[in-house]
């Protein structure tokens, strides 16, 4: 069987590593798959290599070395729109400035499904208004994106994914502006996602217990290698974590759900961080 | 769907109020032609070497299709560069590409090419070619890694628009005055009636610079969630830009050749058409059209008559109306994103 995700020895180094964001950095070689179906994960530190991941994922970067492959398709001879069709990415932050309503913004997701077209169908606008309904964001339609609150704003950005109806579903820090409740809700709607609609979702995240909670596997990066990958208990394990990071943590099992929850040791990390001073 | 029977009746609509303006700058004017005289005219029964058929079909016609024209294909050109650079002051002339397509004409006025067509098409080339020279300065000027700085760019149109400015002065201080005439009211922005050879020519090419943008409209919205989300929705971004950006400096080029500098019209139209059909640039392109043809029509039609038998330059008139505009979307809009 064919994996949904393949890289094959990808490797990546930005073109200046004397300037620009991605001073001195340089990935890879990195191998994995994504299965269909699953919750994929990928941890680690900053600068470790996630966004980058995320970008040769969906062709807005070429690998220097090495392949991606989505469905068992050279990624770099598929066209765009087609990379579109199969692939949604939910951007850590919403763009401002950003003057489109809700809506607008939802039905932004169908146009690799027709780039040729001016004007949406109906079809579009109800499959744009079904993915406003799983998100809760159909009574905001109208509103001006800027004027919502920022999980309102996560939720709309959601909702543009989902209208896209794609295999994969990438989100970048999914949970990064949200508060407690709207973190449990994200949680609550990938899973309705991945079973629904048989979407596999891979999600970037600094958040460990969330990725602990809901992917079946992660994959913990560090300056710019896999370290780990495998089952959350499996990768998220203090000493990995501790070389990883490089910070003190404790690893204990959640008593209700028996996954792995990560929290850093404070005492031995102010110890640690004085000791360096 | 609901979107295109929006665009069908704001295009009726803006049609209606075309048709209005233009009735009304047939009819007036310095030379005082009764309206009775003006329908004589236009319905063929006044002698071709009268006053009236001269006055209406050979002054105010052509201005009036000149206005619009030219009105419209900045209009245009304005919504293009504020899609292009997510940025609602963006317009021909505020970035310095008016003045880099002024600087063209200049030129090929002191190489001495005239009004007739295949000098037109030249004095069109020379004009291109400045505006594609100015924009691809300030564009180099304000990209900063992570994409455009709106400040910056800003900054970089004024600084590239007074670099031309200047670099026009020097050439009309050492150049024979007579070699270009009436440059200095055709710097001010000034829509005298031109043959009817190059005027096709001219609506043949802003047409063409048009249609470039327009086709682009749905994945111009797209870029407004900033260029990689573009990207990963399947847009080629980098083609886009660059079909944009080739669109608006032809539109302002064509217009500069055959019109002069005229500023602002980019800047207000697009600000007016927001208010009523939004930001979704697939109404606005089409809107902009007749929208910048309706302004500058009655803009000209003022500048023809407020101080009559003397006349305005229209582009005197634009930038009293673009300037407040200006400072009202710096002060408002603008202010979130600074």
């Amino acid at each position: 069987m064919t994996s949904l995700v393949e890289l094959r020895r990808v490797e990546f180094a930005y073109p200046h590593p004397e300037r620009g964001p991605g001073r001195g950095f340089a990935l890879g070689p990195l191998s994995f798959t994504v299965e269909a179906g699953e919750i994929f994960g990928v941890i680690g530190p900053n600068s470790a290599g996630k966004t980058t991941l995320l970008r040769l994922l969906t062709r807005v970067l070429a690998p220097s070395a090495g392949e991606v492959r989505l469905d068992g398709h050279p990624i770099a001879r598929l066209p765009r729109a087609a990379v579109a069709r199969d692939v949604a990415v939910v951007p850590q932050e919403a763009p401002r400035p950003f003057p489109f309503t809700v809506e607008q913004l939802v039905l932004m997701g169908r146009y690799p499904h027709a780039p040729g077209r001016f004007f949406e169908t109906g079809e579009d606008l109800a499959i744009a208004r079904e993915a406003m309904t799983a998100t809760g964001v159909l009574a905001l339609a109208g509103l001006p994106l800027e004027q919502l609150s920022g999980g309102e704003r996560q939720r709309a950005m959601l909702a543009r994914a989902l209208a896209q109806q794609p295999r994969l579903m990438v989100l970048d820090e999914p949970t990064s502006h949200l508060d407690l409740r709207y973190q449990a809700e994200t949680a609550a709607l990938l899973r309705r996602v991945r079973a629904g609609r048989r979407m596999t979702v891979l999600i970037v995240s600094h958040d460990l217990d969330l990725a602990a909670e809901i992917c079946d596997r992660l994959l913990l990066l560090g300056e710019g290698r896999a370290l780990r990958l495998g089952p959350p208990a499996d990768v998220l394990e203090g000493g990995a974590l501790e070389a990883a990071f490089g910070c003190p943590v404790a690893v204990a099992p959640d008593p209700a759900t028996g996954r792995p929850t990560v929290r850093i040791r404070w005492s031995d990390a102010a110890a640690a961080a004085d000791g360096r001073g | 769907m609901s979107e295109a029977r929006r665009l069908v009746g704001a295009l009726l609509l803006l049609t209606v109020v075309l048709l209005l303006a233009a009735g009304v700058a047939l009819f007036v004017g310095s030379a005082a032609l009764s309206p009775g005289a003006v329908v004589r005219a236009l319905a063929g029964r006044a002698e071709p070497t009268s006053i009236e058929s001269i006055v209406t079909l050979g002054l105010r016609l052509p201005r009036i299709v000149a206005a619009v024209l030219a009105g419209g294909a900045l209009a245009v050109a304005g919504v293009a560069f504020q899609g292009l650079t997510r940025n609602p002051l963006a317009e021909p002339a505020v970035l310095g590409v008016s003045a880099g397509a002024a600087f063209g004409v200049v030129i090929a006025q002191t190489v001495g090419l005239g009004s007739s067509i295949l000098d037109a098409a030249g004095v069109t080339a020379f004009a291109f070619a400045g505006a594609l020279l100015a924009a691809a300065a300030v564009y180099g000027i304000a990209l900063v890694p992570g994409g455009l700085s709106v400040q910056t760019m800003l900054l970089a149109g004024v600084i590239v628009g007074i670099f031309f400015t200047s670099a026009i002065a020097v050439i009309v201080s050492i150049v024979d005055v007579n070699k270009l005439g009436g440059v200095v009211h055709w710097l001010l922005g000034n829509l005298a009636p031109i043959p009817a050879g190059p005027l096709a020519l001219f609506a043949t090419l802003a047409l063409g610079g048009f249609a470039m943008v327009v086709r682009h409209a749905r994945e111009l919205n797209l870029l407004a969630l900033g260029e990689e989300a573009a990207v990963q929705l399947g847009v080629d971004a980098e083609r886009l830009k660059r079909r944009i950006f080739l669109g608006a400096a032809l539109l302002t080029g064509v217009v500069v050749a055959f019109a002069g500098p005229i500023g602002f019209v980019g800047l207000v139209v697009p600000h007016l058409l927001r208010g009523v059909v939004g930001q979704d640039h697939r109404l606005l392109v089409p809107t902009a059209l007749l929208g910048g043809g309706i302004f500058l029509l009655v803009a000209d039609t003022l500048a023809r008559n407020v101080v009559a038998p003397a006349e305005l330059s229209v582009g005197v008139i634009t930038s009293f109306c673009g300037a407040p505009v200006f400072v009202y979307l710096l002060r408002t809009r603008y202010r979130v994103t600074l």
